[in-house]
């Protein structure tokens, strides 16, 4: 794996599994008293992030942190990319600052992509526009198999503004490779125009479906598809395709609930469902400096040293 | 005993096969100092010939979609260079398109246009906007502008959104006998799309725009053209039911006309997987359905003519992710190649010269185009190599941008020779104008 932009980079399962396995490894890096290895240091891992986002942003600089590198920001503001500045111009930049890695996050659909094609550096992309958000899939494939075990089988509600969310994408890529039935729910008008390709199976009536579920997995409802006409109102979308306290009641005692965050509570997601036993979602943030840790050490780690020389020094 | 004295021509191009409206013939063909076309036959004697065996001589191509960017965006293409790729591409007329800053909608920069339109490698006509500044609100002064020689009035980039707006240009240009083209495009439908809505917009996570955007246009005007009786030309058609409606229009009898782009004629949306935004472009690409359509329209008659729809930009706009990338692609020189690699064994040379020359030069009004290989005629001829392979370079061009889809292809045939108006300005594949 050179970058990984996409859950396919991975390499399928085997690669997937690989990176879950060294999760646990970092997760327990995470539990020591110093949780902190030197497995890559004298590595610069530099930020590239277009786009607003204190929670990824402090996951991925947690994740370097703990395993030594040195740590560069690029500060582009959102106002740079408005300005038509050149992502190459960017890239050019990364190169003369021999960064290892570069971790980016960009409103748009393949930024991270075209940069890819233009540096040496690995590009880790950490959302891109509707498109991807592989870490976040690996950081919820890793707590799903904590708390239910071998996803093969499992049956996984995905709720929400799939058409808009990088996480859906993401989420149905690895949870698929890793042999889950997948059912996206949501209005047709917040799912993608084609589903050609996916291997799922799609609902509009979120009741219907919640009865027989392993897992319901809950997006981000955002206020501004109000405005385009996506859904009358969010009092009705919370109605039809929220996760109220209600539905809640209705769900199998085991069934465990996820969000990638920040939760609109009471929108999609009740406060005390969010805050209640079924809710991992502290579980997933948490994980997420752990998933972070694997993935870069995987693109940074020493060729010539075992992954024990690496990290259990 | 005295020798007949033997006519020595100024220019031959000899030992090619010429192919024009009235078919094929070996043929020298003789260019007098006039530039004009001075004899067609066997053993032309001449004090320079040009060699054009194993070349195609046919009259030059005529292209009815193309943005030069003059003036405003001369960092992107400017009316010379936008000439040198014509040429290079054996085009020897071109409409220029009119979304200028500022717009041509005005004398003022119509006229801009065809002064500096008269020192290009290639006879540069323009077409001029419908609307004020395209705004889509009011009408342009077409009657003033056709006194200058606008023979083709379009908005194109955006579509006249206002349908009662569109019915009285039609009526008003039909009184001026110019033709009206369309970008054919349902704002509201289309707006903040990217690329074809569908499975590729889906996966890769790019607000899509629908086929229905454009067909709705094309419906509304059909339906206009058949109000009017006015003569309506449709630009760079994309989708199967576009084809379809406008084939069923010309059953019809209405006086309409299409074109379609090498494009829209060869590449899919999957050509967006890898979010090279060199292949946004407006309308977008669409589906294999959609290409094997507009191929079935070309080949029975319903798409009249191949334009490129010729869109520079400079590189820095396409190092852009693809949303933020503006739409549009370099076509003029490569356009030729393209059509012949992947339509010549359906289409023919003699299909080619029809689709590339002859229509749109009648479309366009131009009178010295499009016209056959004959004595008398102006001697604007393209010479093609139908044979040759070679590999397109987006670096080897004469274009001011380098946003060439066809980049790396291998295509079978190249332009060796043009000629504009009597003059070589294209020898052995190199522009050989300022």
């Amino acid at each position: 794996m050179k970058h990984l932009l996409d859950v396919a980079d991975l390499g399928g399962r085997d690669g997937i599994e690989d990176i879950l396995t060294l999760t646990d490894r970092f997760v327990e890096v995470s539990n020591r008293p110093i949780p902190k290895v030197p497995a890559l240091r004298g590595r610069t891992v530099a930020w590239l992030f277009y786009e607003n986002s204190s929670r990824t942003r402090l996951s991925f600089e947690t994740a370097a942190k703990r395993l030594s590198a040195d740590t560069a920001n690029f500060s582009v503001g959102v106002s740079s990319v408005n300005k038509g500045e050149s992502l190459r111009d960017t890239a050019r930049l990364i190169e003369a600052m021999g960064a290892d890695a570069v971790v980016v996050r960009h409103s748009s659909s393949g930024a991270p992509h075209r940069i890819a094609e233009w540096v040496d550096a690995a590009v880790v992309n950490a959302g891109d526009g509707w498109h991807q958000h592989p870490t976040q899939a690996l950081l919820d494939s890793y707590t799903l198999r904590r708390h239910v075990g071998a996803l093969d089988g499992r049956r996984i509600v995905i709720v929400g503004d799939i058409k808009h969310s990088r996480v859906a994408r993401s989420d149905v890529d690895a949870f698929t490779t890793l042999g889950a039935q997948v059912t996206l729910v949501a209005p047709p008008t917040l799912l993608p125009a084609s589903l050609e390709g996916w291997p799922v199976t799609v609902s509009h009536d979120l009741d219907a479906v919640l009865a027989d579920v392993d897992v319901v997995v809950v997006l981000r409802m955002q206020r501004e598809r109000m405005t385009e006409a996506l859904v009358p109102s969010l009092r009705e979308y919370t109605a039809r395709w929220g996760i109220t306290v209600e539905r809640a009641a209705r769900l199998h005692p085991d069934t465990i609930v996820m969000h990638p965050g920040p939760v609109n509570r009471g929108v999609e997601l009740d406060a005390a469902v969010a805050d209640g036993p079924r809710s991992v979602i502290v579980d997933q943030v948490r994980n997420g400096v752990a998933v972070r840790m694997a993935v870069l050490y995987r693109l940074l780690g020493h060729a010539g040293a075992t992954d024990e020389e690496q990290i259990d020094a | 005993m005295p020798e007949d004295p033997v006519v020595m021509y100024p220019l031959v191009i000899g030992g090619g096969e010429v192919v024009d409206a009235n078919g094929r013939r070996r043929a020298d063909v003789a260019i007098a100092t006039d530039g004009t076309i001075a004899a067609v036959g066997d053993g032309l004697a001449a004090a320079r010939t040009l060699d054009a065996s194993g070349c195609v001589v046919m009259p030059g191509l005529v292209d009815l979609h193309a943005h030069l960017r003059e003036p405003g965006g001369e960092d992107a293409e400017t009316i010379a260079s936008g000439g040198r790729c014509a040429v290079r591409g054996g085009y020897t007329g071109i409409v220029a398109m009119p979304n200028t800053t500022p717009t041509v909608d005005s004398a003022a920069v119509v006229r801009q246009v065809l002064d500096a339109g008269r020192d290009a490698a290639c006879e540069v006509v323009t077409a001029a906007a419908i609307t004020v500044g395209r705004a889509g609100e009011t009408l342009s002064p077409m009657g003033e502008l056709a006194d200058l020689g606008v023979r083709l009035f379009t908005d194109d980039g955006t579509g006249v959104q206002d349908g009662r707006l569109m019915r009285r240009a039609l009526e008003y240009g039909r009184g001026l006998g110019v033709t009206l083209a369309q970008h054919c495009e349902d704002a509201a439908l289309a707006a903040g799309g990217h690329l074809h809505e569908g499975e590729w917009s889906a996966r890769l996570g790019i607000a899509g725009q629908p086929a229905e955007a454009e067909e709705l246009m094309v419906q509304r005007d059909l339906a206009l053209a058949r109000l009017t009786g006015a003569r309506m030309h449709f630009q760079h058609l994309s989708t199967a039911r576009s084809v379809a409606m406008v084939r069923a229009a010309k059953a019809e009898g209405l006086p309409v006309t299409a074109e379609a782009t090498p494009h829209h004629l060869v590449l899919t949306h999957a050509c967006c997987a890898g979010f090279d935004p060199v292949f946004k472009v407006n309308p977008p690409l669409r589906t294999d359905a959609d290409v094997a359509a507009v191929r079935a329209g070309l080949l029975d008659g319903t798409i009249d003519v191949v334009a490129t729809d010729h869109a520079p930009h400079p590189p820095q706009a396409k190092e852009r992710p693809f949303d933020l990338a503006p739409p549009g692609m370099l076509g003029l020189e490569v356009a030729l190649a393209v059509i012949h690699s992947e339509l010549g064994a359906e289409l023919g040379i003699e299909g080619i010269v029809a689709a590339m020359s002859v229509r749109p030069a009648r479309i366009a009004a131009m009178a010295h185009q499009g016209r056959p290989v004959e004595a008398g005629e102006v001697a604007n001829l393209c010479v093609f190599d139908p044979e040759v392979t070679w590999e397109v370079s987006a670096e080897d061009t004469m274009s001011r941008s380098r946003n060439n889809p066809w980049a790396g292809r291998t295509l079978t045939g190249r332009v060796r020779h043009t000629i504009v108006a009597g003059c070589p300005v294209v020898e052995d594949g190199s522009c050989v104008r300022d």
